[in-house]
This record gives structure tokens, sequence and C-alpha cells, in this order.
């Protein structure tokens, strides 16, 4: 046999170590922007009070002292305390966590059904996409808070149910997502090497196309679950969603605002804050991800994150 | 005759485009009939976009054929179930033009040469597939511990040199290569294309070469045909073709290769070809090159030559060489 032919300059320097795997590369990226970093710093204390809430939270969230009701903050209560003598700051910790788990449970269903069906629309096509596709159109013409409040009502309001609506309302975002990536990842040469050498279809979709439309959809989740936590608070503002006593962020704006006139204004603010800074965090990384995840986009990142 | 490794046969690729009144059809690959025997190689030549690809992916069903039949070493490829197809993708290959686009990102390299082992059970067992994915790549000319890199790490000669590799896992008797270097720094194209003879040498492999001009494979095809907007036009042993082109496409395309010697180079005489490719949603009657020859005459408009043997073993579709063909209608 003779020697295969190898210019010295062709042949690749044999590497000392494995290269970094991708997610380690995608991770160093996202921490060089300032800007997402400081979102995932926010969202990691948000996980952590949501989880350690017994631990973290100086009051219980039902039982108040009806004799010191409507403190303003203070030494004792830091975000004083509501209309039944509660601390706010222990009941906004509580929040987070109804807010996260609804959150994150709506979403994770959006994630799997919306993807499945964008998978299927995608790489099938035909009367199989037209069909979802159509339903998918309808469900997305609805403003989302309308149609979680027509399946909320229906439903009747629970934080299970407000879970499910959220989940059917963002499902088509998710279906949308993937079917456009899947449509352009399926003409890939790489897919057709693949099956040139004998690749099922379902071999051709798990290592892939899933693999190759994971950063749309991993950004996708990020900035749903801020819409989904928005959603969740004006749904339970308007009464119909998470039901009291549980603290959730929406439920206290809607208490609050019966007090706004005898000017306790802590009982409005900090809950809203809450909101506010969770869906900032969640965009923030939602951003980030989407420059990380971009190979294109990474160099520029790196070198903007060492000046 | 011997039977042939490969015989296609009247092989027709139609696309649509467009919707409802704007439906086009277009004849990508229209007729087309290649022979190919164990070990040896025929190249296809033509310009961008004549259906060279398309005639590539349809032999191996990556794109399904309108008409024709394709027999590989006595198994009629078009008639495969898909589970068979499945199958039979182990003894035919591709290596594809673009060495970018055709492995995956998210794979490491070695990855993608192992999934055609996984694919078919070859190799099994952590160490054993391993083995075969460093063998592989040392045969083609990398260190086998590059398999745990990824595409993006590699020069173009080199993702294509994993190509090859990912192309050879399942010991094919035939691969079709489509372009292999057309994409490659020129300084590079003479490696890979030694590395694809020597694996022709040692493997006994059969390969379908693509090229777009008649340089490229000026040094490595037993038989060439040319082919021009679906059909060929012409096909014959490579030095015969070389020194006897028969077809006035095959003539145009052989006169912008430099000649080495400079005598004979100062007599070269260069046939431009004039204007663009025509559609092959709409191609002219007649004979399709009958709008950029230089030797058309009023027959040409009038009969589609059919391809027939000119000289011995050597075959054009040109009406100079008798008005043999199908007359157009209307
Ligand atoms: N999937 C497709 N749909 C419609 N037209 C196609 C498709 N694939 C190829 N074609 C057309 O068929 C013709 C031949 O293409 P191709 O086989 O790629 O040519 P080549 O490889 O010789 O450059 C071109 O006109 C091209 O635009
Ligand atoms: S048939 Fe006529 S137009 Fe066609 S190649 Fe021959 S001479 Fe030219
Ligand atoms: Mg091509």
């Amino acid at each position: 046999m003779s020697e295969p032919t190898n210019d010295p300059a062709e042949q690749l320097q044999a590497p000392d170590q494995p290269s970094e795997p991708r997610w380690r590369e995608t991770l160093s990226a996202l921490l060089a922007n300032r800007l997402a970093a400081a979102g995932l710093v926010i969202l990691t204390l948000l996980i952590l009070a949501a989880v350690f809430a017994d631990l973290v939270a100086p009051y219980s969230f039902t039982d108040g002292d009806i004799v010191r009701r409507l403190e303003p903050p203070s030494r004792d209560h830091w975000f004083g305390t509501d209309e039944l003598g509660r601390d706010v700051l222990s009941r906004v910790i509580f929040g987070a966590r109804v807010s996260l788990q609804v959150g994150a449970v709506a979403v994770g269903i959006s994630l799997v059904v919306g993807t499945l069906i964008g998978l299927i629309s995608g790489y099938r096509g035909g009367w199989v996409d037209a069909v979802l596709m159509r339903t998918m159109d309808v469900l997305f013409s609805f403003p989302v808070v309308l149609l979680a409040i027509a399946i909320v009502a229906v439903l009747t309001p629970s934080l299970r149910n407000t879970m499910i609506a959220i989940g059917v309302v963002f499902t088509p975002i998710f279906a949308r997502v993937v079917r456009g990536s899947v449509l352009s990842v399926r003409e890939e040469v790489y897919v057709r090497a693949s099956r040139s050498l004998g690749a099922s279809d379902w071999r051709i979709i798990s290592r892939h196309v899933l693999p190759n439309v994971a950063a749309p959809v991993i950004v996708q989740t990020s900035l749903s679950l801020a819409f989904a936590i928005l959603t969740e608070a004006a749904l339970s503002y308007l009464g119909i969603g998470v039901q009291p006593p549980r603290p959730a962020w929406g439920l206290m704006l809607l208490d609050a605002q019966g007090f706004i006139a005898t000017g306790a204004w802590w009982m409005s603010l900090f809950p809203g804050l809450a909101i506010f800074l969770t869906v900032m965090a969640l965009n923030l990384v939602g951003d980030g991800l989407r420059d990380a995840l971009d190979p294109k986009q990474r160099s520029i990142i790196q070198s903007r994150g060492v000046t | 005759m011997s039977t042939a490794l490969l015989e296609v046969e009247d092989l027709h690729v139609h696309f649509s485009v467009g919707r409802g009144r704007d439906r086009q059809t277009v004849r990508a690959v229209d007729g087309v009939s290649l022979r190919l025997e164990r070990g040896q190689t025929l190249g296809l030549v033509g310009e961008s976009g004549c259906g060279k690809t398309t005639t590539g992916l349809a032999l191996l069903r990556l794109v399904e054929p309108t008409s024709g039949r394709v027999v590989f070493d006595g198994t009629d490829v078009r008639a495969l179930s898909k589970r068979d197809l499945r199958a039979w993708r182990r003894r035919a290959a591709m290596i594809f033009q673009d060495p970018y686009a055709s492995l995956d990102p998210r794979l490491p390299v070695g990855e993608s040469i192992g999934e055609a082992l996984d694919i078919h059970g070859l190799h099994q067992g952590k160490q054993a597939r391993r083995d075969r994915i460093g063998h592989l790549l040392e045969r083609c000319g990398l260190h086998p511990r590059v398999a745990d890199r990824y595409p993006h790490e590699f020069s173009g000669g080199q993702r294509q040199r994993i190509g090859i590799a990912r192309a050879l896992a399942c010991e094919p008797d035939f691969i079709v290569c489509d372009e292999p270097i057309a994409a490659l720094d020129v300084s590079i194209q003479a490696q890979v294309m030694n590395l694809l003879n020597e694996l022709q040498q040692d493997l006994g492999l059969a390969y379908l070469f693509i090229a777009h001009d008649l340089a490229a494979v000026q040094h490595v095809c037993d038989r060439i045909a040319v082919m021009y907007l679906g059909r060929i036009v012409e096909e014959a042993e490579r030095l015969d073709l070389y020194r006897e082109p028969q077809h006035p496409y095959t003539q145009a395309l052989l006169s912008a290769i430099p000649i080495p010697d400079p005598v004979r180079e100062r007599e070269r005489e260069r046939i431009r070809l004039e204007g663009d490719v025509p559609s092959p949603i709409d191609p002219p009657s007649g004979c399709r090159f009958r709008t950029r020859c230089r030797a058309v005459f009023d027959t040409c408009e009038r009969i589609d030559p059919a391809l027939q043997e000119v000289t011995d073993d050597h075959r054009a579709a040109c009406l100079l060489h008798g008005e043999v063909g199908t007359p157009v209608t209307s």
C-alpha cells in the first residue's frame, strides 16, 4: 500500500487535548457579554430565592400581624406590610416561586408540543404541514392574553390551568421557530450526506436536525419565559390566574390597587419591580444567547468582551 | 458484453417549480444513459447547471428519478423498497462539492464518519469503532486524533479528506465524486486528486467523477461523458475524446484547455462559447446546442440528434455525423 500523500502544510497538528466542547464555548461567549452576564446573575439569585424561599423569607406569606397592617418599609419589614399585616418581602420571595414555576411549566409545555409540531411540519411538508400550520396560525392570530383568558375561563381559574393556558398560547411560537429552522436544515448538504450513508428519517431528525435547530429554540425559550411570566401576572391581576392566598406577583398588584389611594406605594412597587427585573433578566440572557449561539457573531462578542 | 457495475438507461429527472398557473417543469436530466465498469472512472463533464449533480443524486436515489432505469451490479435500484435502499447504500457513496456544507457543524468529525458504521452495524464496540475511524482518517492523510474535533477547525482540503473518509467507511464499490476539488485551493487540488487516485487503485473503487471542465478530468478518467442541458452529447474513451472530439460542444470545451507544449499552445485555436446556456425549462427545439453551435445548419432545429456511434466505441449526438434522431413535431 502506498503512503497517503501528505503535504506538511495540509497535515493537521495532532491535538494534545480534545477541543473545547461547544456548550463551554457558548457559556464563555455568553459571560463575555456584560449585559447577559448581569441577567444571568439576577436570574440565578431569583431562582435561589424561589427554591430556598422557606429559608430566605423572614416571615410567613400567609400569616400577618393585623395590628401592623399597611406599614411602610422599615427595619422589621424591608418592603413594608400589606392590608393584612403580611410581610411584602416574604410574599415577593414566595411569589418568585409561583412565577418561575408557572413560567417553567408553561414554557415547558409549549416547548415540547411546539417543537414536535414544528419538526413534523417542517420535515414531512405537504398537507401535514399545511394542516398543522393553519391551526397554529389561527392560535397565533389571537392576542395572547385574550386567548389565555378564554382558555382559563373555560377551564376555571387555578394555578394548573394558568400553566396550561399559557402553554397552549405559546405553542405556535415554538412550532413556527422550529419549522422554519427545520425547513432550512433539511436542505443542508450534511443531511443529504447522512441519507446517502443509509440513515433513517429518525436518525436524521435526532442526530442532525434537532441539534441544529436547538440554538433558535434555546433563545426562544428564554424570551418566552419572560412573556409567560408577564402573562401570568396579567392573568392573576385580572383575577383569573393564580388564586389567593398563593402569593403571585400579579395577584399582589391586584391587591395593592385598592390601597394606592391610601398611599401604600410599597405594596405595588415591589411586586412590580420583581416582574420587571425577572422579565428584563430573561430578555438580556435571551439576547446574549442569540449572539453566543451564532458562530459568526461570536468573535465580535469575544473581542468586545476583551476591550 | 460483460455486465457493467452500473448501467443507467434513459434517466429523467424533472422538477416542478412554481404553483398553479406558473407551474413549470425543469428538465434537469432529460434522457441520460451511462455505463460504468467495475474499478473504473467515468468522467461526467459539462457547464454549471447542465444536470451533473442531479444525475449523480438520482443514481443514488437521493432525488427520485422521474423515469429511466438504474441497474447496479444486477440490482434494479429504482425498485428497492425504502428499507432495502438503506441497506444498499453501503455499496454506493457520494463525495460532495462543498466541503464546508457537507459536514454537520454540531458533530465532531469522527462522529460523522462513525455514523456510517453505526447505520450498518459495522465495527461495533467502542474500541473497534474508534480504531476504524482512526484508520479511515489516517488513510485519508489526517491524524487519527483529529476525530474529536469539529468541522470548523479544519481547512477546506482537510474537510474534503474527512468527507472522503466518510464515503469509504462502509467499503463501497462505487463513489459519486461531485466536483470534489472544484471548491478547494488550487494548491491542494492535486493532493486530494492523488488521494482519490490511490484509493481507487488500492480499493478497486469505481468513480463517477463530475467536473465542469475537461481540464479537471484530463488525467483521471477511463471514459468521459460530456453533458449539455440534461443530455449526454458525447461519450468515449478518454484519450479518444481528447484526440478526436466529435461534437462541436466538446471541441469548444477542449479548446479552452491550455497545452503545455509552447509551440502547439501558440497554434491553439480557441472556440468561444457564445451566449448563455438556455433554460432547462424550455430547451431549444431540435439540437439543444444549436443556439451556441458554430457549425449549426438548418436541419439542427428540426431534428433532435440521437447519441450514436460515430467511430469505434465513440458516441456523439450531432447531425454532422448523419441526420439520425427524432424529428421535431409541429
Ligand atoms: N430541487 C430542484 N428544484 C428545481 N430545480 C432544480 C433542483 N435541483 C436542480 N435544479 C435545476 O436543475 C438544473 C441542473 O442542476 P444541477 O444538476 O445542479 O447542475 P450541475 O450540477 O451540472 O451544475 C439547474 O437548472 C438547476 O437549477
Ligand atoms: S446538431 Fe447541429 S447544432 Fe447540434 S451540435 Fe451538431 S451541428 Fe451543432
Ligand atoms: Mg453541480
